[in-house]
């Protein structure tokens, strides 16, 4: 668990850095998982020379296994911030209720557009290739 | 009563309370979240973060000294987002397939979310800083406060807008995608990541390892997209 957690945070504290010299509108954590991703891919492509040089937690399904604890509880790492969000909902009160009807509204249709949009591309694909 | 008090004013000052006080809520609304069938409305995430607001209203605590504990789960979004790569790796191969329909949803989901926000704003007469702080409001928290800024909005009232939106789209994402009959769960879980950033994917994870998979995706690409395409939007606000 410790040697797949610390490839982990090096993706991320790699992530952090490149985000940061490159000024790119992208988030640490997220090229650290770019990171990560490419990681894996390389190592299942050169199997046999990674299954020697790596140590063996990376290899044998324990680094998948630390990242799929960390996944499961996803919702549990937004508490500490949504409960400071309950602190500020202060900066709302002006426009409270325009505020609320722009947010709901404006997320079920990016929602929807979002989704339909993929099923609908999807479709539009594969009667192509039947064509 | 001086040796209760001595307890508490020890208590309230370590990491261990306010670290306790958080998995705890967060165990009893996942109970809460079994019990109903994981039913949207009783979004664990909702639930938790209320019952911790309620403890530190009633014990009058600061939300500073709450972070020193809470501090340790927070910080543990950085690396959960990272690990987002392992579903993405597991299912490459369904990934790679959706690959057009992916980048047409993310390309039409960012316009809407931003001229979505910025129509209703203008027409429902919303001053301009505050209109800016909404435009970014589909995005991760991080990323959506150094949008807002840039822009001159105001970072704290985009961080609420974001965790409202998080909300709003991890509860209605469901109902609302059987509503429209959609049943494939790659654009399930892709439609939820990008309106719903990490509350979204958070959801996502929780119907469907798939739909976890594309919603992580979503939320990363949507992130760029949006930082790109935001200015832009703006610019057009009178």
């Amino acid at each position: 668990m410790i040697v797949g957690l610390t490839l982990i945070l090096a993706a991320q504290l790699v992530g952090e850095v490149l985000a940061r010299v490159t000024g790119l509108p992208v988030p640490g954590p997220v090229i650290g998982m770019a990171l990560l991703l490419i990681f894996l891919v390389l190592r299942d492509r050169y199997a046999r020379t990674a299954a020697r040089i790596l140590p063996k937690p990376l290899v044998d399904g324990q680094l998948e296994s630390t990242g799929r604890g960390l996944l499961a509880n996803l919702s549990l790492l937004f508490v500490p911030a949504g409960a400071g969000i309950v602190g500020r909902l202060d900066v709302i009160a002006v426009n409270g209720m325009a505020l609320a009807v722009i947010v709901a509204v404006s997320t079920l249709t990016t929602l929807a557009a979002t989704a339909l949009t993929f099923v609908w591309v999807a479709r539009w694909l594969r009667t192509g290739e039947e064509r | 009563m001086t040796g209760d008090f001595a307890v508490w004013v020890y208590l309230s000052r370590t990491p261990l309370l306010w670290l306790t006080v958080t998995l705890l809520a967060y165990a009893v609304a996942d109970r809460i979240a079994t019990a109903t069938n994981r039913h949207p409305v009783a979004n664990p995430v909702l639930i938790a973060i209320a019952l911790t607001a309620a403890v530190l209203e009633v014990t009058r605590t600061p939300y500073a000294t709450y972070f020193e504990g809470a501090q340790f789960v927070h910080f543990l979004l950085g690396p959960a987002t990272v690990a987002l790569a392992f579903p993405l790796y597991e299912y490459r191969a369904t990934v790679l397939r959706a690959l057009a329909p992916m980048l047409a949803a993310l390309l039409v989901g960012s316009v809407v979310a931003l001229t979505s926000a910025l129509t209703l704003g203008h027409l429902l007469g919303v001053p301009r800083e505050v209109i800016v702080s909404l435009a970014p409001k589909s995005v991760t928290t991080g990323v959506a406060m150094g949008i807002a800024q840039t822009l001159g909005g105001d970072p704290t009232l985009a961080a609420v807008l974001v965790m409202l939106t998080g909300m709003t789209g991890g509860i209605l994402v469901t109902p609302l995608m059987n509503l429209l009959r959609i049943r494939d769960m790659r654009a399930r879980g892709f439609a939820a990541g990008l309106a719903a950033h990490g509350v979204g994917t958070a959801r996502a994870f929780q119907v469907d390892v798939v739909a976890g998979a594309f919603a992580g995706i979503a939320l990363g690409l949507n992130a760029f997209l949006t930082a790109m395409l935001a200015p832009i939007a703006v610019s057009f606000l009178k």
